[in-house]
């Protein structure tokens, strides 16, 4: 089980959390603008590496807050956590 | 004569108590402190099981949790017994009940045996070969009398009756194994202060030193030392010693699992205490120091009841007192088996020889076997044994060649060397690295905050064994290590990987390498012959290391097969991965305290109780329990609800709809917000006014829909599905701090605390305005589709003119504890009309016969609001919300044929369709028949006097008028496709 440490409450076990993908995939502002390809893209593909990854939890029973996680996918070692809305450090 | 194999002095059993048991319904006698293998042994008993897969007769082969042979069932009912225990763990109590597995009728006359006479037609990747067709043949013939035949234990039938418990746990330093290195390492952590968990699989701490007569610690015998390093340790307030306890995973961030035995010992137990109990514990640094598992030599016939591991049999006369056998004769590549020679004896065992496969072994212990006058046959191998349901000999053959030597013995002592017992370092995905000089993959680069210690890091003496131990819990602690002087341990060297020479023609003698799976040395050559090169390809093509084993034993010797083979070193071959967990645990470990009432949550409403009391039959929606009908008397469900609808839409009825889920949308931007949201306009929605609204998944399907009230400006009433409230929330969380955190909003979950009730008929307004005060809820005041607060029965109440029957409707949200209240206020208010409690089931026919959809039954995650017919509610002037690019998309906007929901008819207005169904154009195409959509919902409706169904078809809408088929069991129904909504279209009676 991982401890995954939340930016507002610190390390709790993963139990308390709530997956939500890869993180930095940005909706447009205006999705308008977005031609078919580029909006195709945003819904379906994501990344899958073996390594380096970053990811969204959510602090599901515990804060309830969306945060970004940078997690190893094959070490499972999380090497960063940091707020929507701040970059990938 | 009892116990003819025990001795009358030494080991760590108590003489003065005699405990009874019975295996296979014969009884003996064992003591405290036995295992029930040793007590086994102590009887002369050595067969215990039969194989897997050629049900050969087998014996105890080894003294701990790697033993392949000895499984048992023990307990002394079904609803205490428990399959496939390692007899070798199994601590014996008075009245212990135990069975062998995998043999019929008896272990001395087994049927299945008769596998091992036509054991040429079980090869390796047998089951894979033969089973492939045909298919029938598999579930009707062959999965039926492998699992009869094959298996191991019989799983019990009846509920465990036993009770388990779970605990979390933090520690600075998790020791694992509480051997030599385990102490040493806990002392050193524990003197720094640090919070020490030690561990260990055993009854009592110590490990090796529990059968370890020799050697001296600090100028103390070894078991004196253990009893002051213990005491020790317990004088620390901060340590926790764990006996019975395996670490049987190693997960992600240092967290380990536990299992923790604690009254399986104690015999018939009281059901009242936990009878185990797992950990869940997160250590700052982890020790491993779990010791080394000896390997059998690969040899033909090395499978015989009576053939043991040498260790196992030194242990088994130092700790429990008994001798394995009279004349033993000893096989090894490894100084240990020396040393068991010499205890067997000391102990008055004879030895008949010590077959050492090396060409010139020397030594401290070889040179003791020379002084005690032990026969050592060097360079030497065993060609073969002899014995039926025991060993009675075996014939001794130079490596060189030349003639063979039988030699009658009625116990074979191997040793193949050690293999480190990494398997918790590697389920860690720590790195291991080879070592060509111990021929053994040794723990490398850690991958999580870890370090190993002792004999499972591949360290041979006594001395060094505790100074690694040492070194690492003062490591792992920040502090340092203490020194330990040791005398009278000399070191014990060799070991042997592989099948060993034994000139015989290799078709036909069978060297077992792993006992548990019946995997034989020809097995591995066969599974390279097959092109199988990489080891994980071997393991499961022959099974090799696989279940329970995971390589303990095995895993060595198949890597020494495929290597001059493969024409690779062992590091080139690579290993396989060890999967927790390192020794079985009952499941009953992992449920824990989640089972009967514990395992889900039941949600109740506040009306709950009432429908109980009133006979109601309930069924879940998601973890709801919701009244599902309300039978009088003696009717069914078709006649119960036939009553229900008659009475909503003539009359009045009355339903819990609590479990609707709620949320509460507040603040200056919350308009805007579900505009973003939902596919409807709320801006111009006043106060005061309800709408239906639809949301999207950003892929453009429908996901839940629910009526939403605007109360003020800046507040909004949301409602959901039932089984969609926890989703939706999360939905709105994440756009809202991810994708809209500019807008200033709160979103707060109010599904349990408003309790609902719907009053829906003609005479709903009759039962309810004489409970209201403080509005006027006339058609004119409160027109469909509006709301208004109040108070009814004199609790505050937000009133909805809503309908989801098609008729005169009101939803009452009340604060949930008033809830029965006011239902039974509205009861009494509705008593002239004679007011009727419905269930869901009328619910759904009610809805169904109007055509409104239900999310999840019309809608499957593909379905698009124009597919259900609801385009018109998307509001057209707003520039984004969650779905709209996706449906904008070429690929939407220009694809045609796609599934509507349509209306159906049947020809045989009795008939109600099957749900799930298929519709088709010809019945008597060719199959497969190409399929035009599905039915949605499908219901005998009262108010009709006929069968009605939904459905989705392919461009259903202009289908309209079409006649299609429905295939069923029985029989092609003819179906006429009509508009979703079947009874009152214009919606006259809404308005009423
Ligand atoms: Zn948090």
């Amino acid at each position: 089980m991982l401890l995954i440490p939340c930016p507002y409450c610190g390390n709790r076990p993963e139990i308390e959390f709530a997956y939500g993908g890869e993180a930095h995939v940005v909706r447009a502002a205006d999705p308008r603008k977005e031609d078919d390809a580029a909006w195709t893209e945003f819904l379906y593909f994501r990344k899958n590496p073996r390594g380096d990854h970053a990811e969204r939890w959510r602090h599901a029973f515990g804060c309830g807050r969306f945060f970004n996680v940078k997690r190893n996918t094959y070490t499972d070692h999380i090497e960063a956590s940091y707020r929507i809305g701040e970059t990938l450090p | 004569m009892t116990q003819p194999y025990r001795l009358s002095a030494g080991g760590r059993i108590d003489r003065a108590r005699t405990l009874t048991f019975s295996f296979d319904g014969k009884r003996y006698t064992g003591h405290p402190g036995d295992t029930l293998a040793s007590a086994l042994l102590a009887n002369g008993v050595h067969l215990v099981g039969r194989s897997f897969k050629y049900h050969r007769p087998r014996g105890i082969l080894t003294a701990g949790g790697e033993e392949p042979n000895a499984l048992v069932g023990v307990g002394r009912d079904d609803a205490h017994f428990t399959p496939n225990l390692r007899a070798t763990q199994v601590e014996l109590y008075d009245g212990l009940t135990s069975e062998s597995q995998n043999r019929a009728p008896s272990l001395e006359r087994d049927y299945g045996a008769i596998n091992d006479v036509f054991w040429r037609f079980f090869p390796a990747g047998f089951y894979y070969k033969t089973f492939m067709w045909p298919r029938k043949a598999w579930t009707k013939f062959f999965e039926p009398r492998i699992r009869e035949m094959a298996g191991l234990g019989r799983s019990p039938q009846t509920p465990d009756a036993a009770r388990y418990a779970q605990r979390f746990a933090h520690c600075d330093v998790l020791v694992v194994g509480a051997g030599p290195a385990g102490l040493a390492a806990a002392l050193a952590a524990a003197k720094t202060g640090a919070r020490v968990i030690l561990c260990d699989e055993q009854s009592e701490a110590g490990g090796s030193l529990l059968a370890e007569p020799d050697a001296q610690i600090d100028g103390l015998p070894a078991a004196e030392w253990l009893k002051t390093a213990l005491a020790q340790l317990a004088a620390y307030p901060q340590v926790k010693l764990l006996t019975r306890t395996t670490a049987f995973g190693y997960f992600p961030h240092n967290m380990i699992g536990l299992a923790q035995a604690l009254t399986d010992h104690e015999g018939e137990r009281s059901d009242a205490q936990p009878r185990g109990r797992l950990w869940q514990v997160r250590a700052k640094r982890v020790v491993i120091a779990a010791g080394a598992i000896e390997r059998p030599l690969v040899f033909p016939d090395n499978d015989r009841p009576g053939i043991m591991l040498a260790e196992a049999a030194r242990i088994y006369l130092e700790r429990y007192g008994v001798l394995p056998g009279r004349r033993a004769l000893i096989f090894t590549a490894h100084d240990g088996a020396y040393r068991t020679a010499l205890a067997l004896h000391r102990a008055g065992c004879a030895i008949a020889g010590i077959v050492d496969l090396r060409p010139n072994a020397g030594g401290p212990w070889v040179a003791a076997a020379q002084k005690a006058g032990l026969a050592i046959y060097p360079a030497s191998t065993i060609a073969t044994t002899d014995g039926r349901l025991r060993i009675t000999g075996a014939t001794i053959k130079p490596i060189a060649g030349g003639s063979g030597q039988r030699v009658s013995c009625d116990t074979l002592l191997m040793s193949g060397g050690f293999t480190p017992s990494v398997h918790l370092f590697s389920q860690s995905r720590g790195k291991l690295v080879f070592d060509a000089t111990l021929d053994a993959f040794l723990p490398g680069a850690p991958a999580e905050a870890c370090s190993v210690a002792g004999s499972a890091a591949g360290v041979p003496s006594l001395a060094e064994v505790l100074a690694s131990g040492a070194e690492a819990g003062a490591a792992a602690a920040g502090g340092s290590a203490v020194s330990y002087q040791v005398t009278n341990a000399p070191v014990a060297q060799g070991g042997f990987i592989g099948a060993v020479p034994y000139h015989g023609d290799p078709g036909s003698v069978r060297a077992f390498l792993d006992y548990q799976n019946d995997v034989t040395a020809k097995d591995i050559a066969l599974a390279m012959r097959e092109g199988m090169k990489s080891v994980e390809h071997v393991k499961r093509f022959t099974t090799n290391g696989m279940a329970t084993d995971q390589g303990k034993l095995s895993n060595m010797n198949a890597l020494g097969i495929m290597s001059p083979v493969l024409g690779k070193p062992v590091p080139a071959i690579g290993t396989t991965t060890f999967r927790m967990p390192y020794t079985p645990v009952p499941f009953g470990y992992f449920a824990g305290y989640a089972r009967g009432e514990l395992f889900e949550p039941e949600r109740r409403t506040a009306i709950h109780s009432w429908a109980e009391a009133q006979g109601a039959v309930f069924e879940d929606v998601s973890l709801w329990k919701r009244a599902r009908y309300f039978p009088r008397g003696s009717e069914d469900m078709h006649k119960a609800v036939a009553r229900e609808c008659r009475a909503v839409r003539n009359g009045v009825g009355i339903f819990d709809a609590s479990t609707l889920g709620k949320i509460e949308v507040v603040g200056p931007d919350a308009a805007e917000f579900l505009n973003r949201m939902y596919i409807n306009a709320w801006t111009k929605l006043q106060p005061g006014k309800l709408r239906y609204g639809i949301l999207l998944r950003e892929d453009g399907f429908v996901i839940d829909d629910g009526v939403i009230g605007r109360i003020t400006d800046t507040r909004f009433h949301v409602t959901t599905t039932t089984g969609g409230a926890a989703r939706v929330l999360t939905m709105m969380e994440d756009y809202l701090q991810t994708e809209f955190p500019e807008l200033n909003v709160w979103l707060t979950s109010t599904t349990e605390q408003y309790a609902v009730i719907a009053v829906q008929g003609p005479m709903a307004r009759k039962v309810v305005a004489p409970l209201i005060t403080g509005a006027d809820i006339s058609a004119e005041a409160l027109p469909h589709m509006s709301m208004v607060e109040c108070k009814i029965a004199g609790v505050p109440a937000r009133l909805f003119r809503v309908s989801f029957t098609g008729e005169l409707g009101f939803e009452i949200n009340v604060p949930a504890d008033y809830g029965r209240a006011v239902w039974e206020a509205l009861m009494a208010s509705g008593k002239p009309y004679d007011i009727t409690p419905y269930g869901t089931e009328t619910m759904h026919v009610l809805r169904a016969e109007k055509g409104y959809i239900i999310v999840g039954q019309e809608t499957d995650g593909t379905v698009t609001p124009d597919d259900v017919g609801y385009a018109g509610m998307i509001g057209k002037a707003k520039p984004d919300f969650v779905g709209k690019r996706a449906l904008a998309r070429k690929a939407f906007a220009e694809q045609t044929n796609r599934k509507q929901l349509v209306g159906l008819l049947t020809d045989d207005p009795t008939l109600v369709l099957d749900e799930g169904a298929h519709i088709v154009a010809d019945p008597a195409q060719p199959k497969p028949m190409t399929m035009l959509g599905h039915i949605t919902s499908s219901y005998w409706s009262e108010t009709l006097g006929r069968s009605v169904a939904l459905a989705l078809l392919r461009d259903g809408r202009a289908r309209t008028g079409e006649q299609l088929y429905v295939p069923l069991a029985t029989g092609n129904a003819r179906v006429s496709v009509v508009a979703p909504v079947f009874y009152d279209p214009e919606g006259t009676r809404l308005n009423g």
